[in-house]
């Protein structure tokens, strides 16, 4: 299990090297090695009681972070992620036996191999070296390619604004500098949202599974779209609590061959034009001086 | 000279007022939508980020304005100087339609006056980055092309020997940047994997993206050449308008035998004949604009009359605006999404000031009878 999965990962690290964002990719090495060391989070869902608590703090954060604007107001009862909620605990309610009820919490991913990265047009969205994918909100012009880029249907629009800015989760990337964890996870009192190193939280996550029937033999995050920072384990099946079953193949992978193969196909287009115009000229001769006189 | 006697009969038609109070109208909407926000004039959502302004205005406008790198190396670089006299109108709805493509983006963007960032922060990774640079780029470079016939009513000799000169390279430049861009607005659905229903998804899609631009865009320049004929009383070109009708077929027999191929590799044989919508969809797509386009255009019969040329090339169109409006709106999972009459005007209003900007030109400079001045030079 751990060789297939080093494994994967080296295969889409090397195909990926160079597609891993921008042209700071020094500064981004999303090798094996250093996916494995990023920060990551685990949310046992069978562990999860929703009080809400990281709900509110990460709703108090936003708030700080923004504080000329009250947005205490917006969604005060939100049923789903908007540009003032960033994150949530939502319910799966199962009707006929209520143990297989659960609470999930939502917000973005942040993937290994980010897909908004790769698709952002003027860069305004970066991998961080440990994990978070953040926002420039001076470079974004708003094209919302990253919005339909997503597989995950995280970045969302301040549709209220003239002038409307992407929002998202960041992973309380000025948290983590400041060697703090996130809000959400700094809050849970269950121990059902854990913050650490992706690699030791996949070690727990499997360890949990071993130990209790109960959980689904399945940590969400762990291969999806190449790897996410946010682990998911779970007693109830993954689909009912929203989860799309994706693909391990890295999205952005998917466009990289193609614009990486741009500068050759124009070379070589401009080589056959520029030959195919010699030739008939040259075919032509007689009569083109004929016409140009 | 021939453009001053055309200048002797301006006469404006209903038609013509039709299209300027259209193109007024959605002027002014887009003044309106500039000034309050996208949340205020658009059906846009969160789980629906791009709507007809992306699916139309520009992936179909961009594509339709394909006839303009075609023809244009069809002239110069194969040298088949026969189509001369369709080239000018080609160029210039190229320009026309690539202008539009950057106003739409303009339209779309949260932030149109960020427009230039395009510029300074690079990501080379993204497909719409390529995309961007590239409408930048072959829009001037349409505009190079098209500038003698401004320099021309202005009888200004020197530029129209300066852009003579480059003539060849701007054309080469054309047929690098249209390959590059027309390919990559289906790389732009590349990592959708997720969200782009199978019918539609494809590892091809920057080659069929590519291959039935050029086949649409060859459409419009027998649609336009008709219409504008009917419209503008100049002699149409039946028997030349028959030789392009002629090479569709084999454009649209690539593209249909590429399509299958690869849908019949990915296992997508299910989808297609699952009986949903999304099913009756795709074989509508493939029956109007792309299987009947290839059995009429081969038959010759259809290509020496006008009308039935004309027809046929309207449902290639029609079967590219249906393509692209299915992959980017209709199979593309989202929320539910219906446009606001503010989008559907603006982009009706888009459409009429392209074909404005048409007749205008096409009254005022001279596009249709340049082969004469160029030969009398």
């Amino acid at each position: 299990m751990t060789i297939n999965r080093r494994d994967f990962l080296k295969k889409t690290g090397l195909g990926l090297s160079g597609l891993l964002v921008q042209p700071d990719i020094s500064k981004l090495k999303l090798s094996s090695e250093s996916t494995e060391d990023c920060a990551g989070m685990l949310f046992d869902a069978s562990k999860c009681v929703g009080c809400t608590e990281c709900q509110v703090a990460c709703k108090l954060r936003l708030n700080s972070l923004n504080p000329d604007e009250d947005i205490s107001e917006y969604d005060l009862n939100p049923r789903d992620l908007s540009a003032y909620t960033w994150s949530l605990i939502k319910l799966y309610k199962d009707e006929v036996d209520d143990s297989r009820s659960s609470f999930v919490k939502v917000q973005c991913m942040h993937c290994l191999h980010p897909a908004c990265v790769s698709v952002c047009p003027v860069g305004a969205l970066t991998k961080a070296e440990n994990g978070p994918v953040v926002y420039d909100d001076k470079k974004c012009f708003g094209c919302r390619y990253c919005m339909a880029a997503c597989p995950f249907d995280i970045p969302k629009y301040q549709w209220d604004k003239v002038f409307p800015l992407i929002q998202k989760c960041d992973f309380c990337a000025d948290r983590q500098e400041a060697g703090r964890q996130p809000a959400c996870s700094s809050v849970c009192p269950t121990g059902a949202l854990l913050f650490g190193k992706r690699e030791d939280l996949l070690e727990i996550a499997r360890e949990r599974i071993k130990n209790d029937p109960r959980y689904v033999d399945h940590i969400y995050g762990e291969h999806e779209v190449g790897g996410t920072s946010q682990l998911y384990i779970s007693h109830v099946p993954f689909e009912l609590l929203g989860f799309q079953a994706l693909s391990a193949v890295s999205l952005a992978g998917l466009t990289w061959p193609w614009m990486s193969a741009v500068p050759g196909v124009a070379v070589v287009v401009a080589s056959l034009m520029s030959g195919i115009y010699w030739f008939t000229k040259k075919r032509n001769q007689p009569q083109e001086e004929e016409k140009e006189e | 000279m021939t453009a001053i006697v055309q200048k002797s009969r301006p006469s404006f038609g209903p038609g013509t007022v039709v299209l300027a109070g259209l193109s007024i109208f959605g002027f002014t909407l887009m003044v309106i939508r500039w000034v309050t926000g996208l949340g205020a004039t658009t059906a846009m959502i969160d789980g629906r980020g791009w709507g007809i302004w992306i699916g139309f205005d520009v992936l179909c406008g961009i594509a339709l304005a394909a006839g303009a790198f075609s023809v244009a190396a069809t002239v110069y670089i194969f040298q088949l100087k026969e189509f001369y006299p369709i080239l000018r109108p080609t160029v210039l709805t190229g320009f026309i339609g690539y202008g539009l493509a950057a106003l739409s983006i303009s339209i779309d963007l949260g932030f149109p006056y960020r427009i230039w960032h395009l510029l300074i922060y690079w990501n080379v990774h993204s497909p719409l980055f390529e995309v961007g640079w590239c409408v930048m780029t072959y829009l001037t470079v349409l505009g190079l092309e098209i500038s003698p016939i401004v320099f021309e009513k202005f009888n200004l000799k020197a530029p129209i020997k300066l852009i003579r000169s480059i003539t060849i390279p701007l054309v080469i430049l054309g047929v690098v940047l249209s390959t590059m861009h027309q390919s990559s607005l289906g790389t732009l659905f590349l990592p959708m994997l997720a969200r782009v229903n199978p019918l539609w998804y494809s590892a091809i899609l920057p080659i069929l993206f590519f291959i039935s631009a050029i086949a649409a865009g060859l459409s419009m320049v027998i649609i336009e050449a008709t219409m504008s004929s009917a419209g503008l009383n100049h002699r149409l070109e039946v028997g030349l308008l028959g030789k392009l009708a002629r090479a569709i077929p084999y454009v649209l027999g690539l593209y249909l035998a590429l399509r299958i191929v690869d849908m019949l590799i990915a296992g997508d044989l299910r989808y297609m004949f699952a009986g949903d919508l999304y099913s009756f969809l795709f074989w509508t797509e493939l029956v109007v604009g792309v299987i009947v386009p290839i059995i009429l255009f081969s038959l010759p019969a259809t290509r020496r009359n006008r009308y039935r040329m004309f027809w046929t090339a309207i449902l290639v169109v029609v079967g590219l605006i249906f393509n692209r409006i299915n992959i980017s709106l209709i199979g593309f999972d989202g929320a539910p999404y219906w446009p606001t009459w503010q989008e559907l005007f603006i982009s009706i209003g888009m459409v009429s000031i392209g074909a404005l900007a048409f007749v205008l030109a096409s009254r005022y400079l001279a596009v249709f009878s340049s082969h004469h001045s160029e030969k009398t030079e």
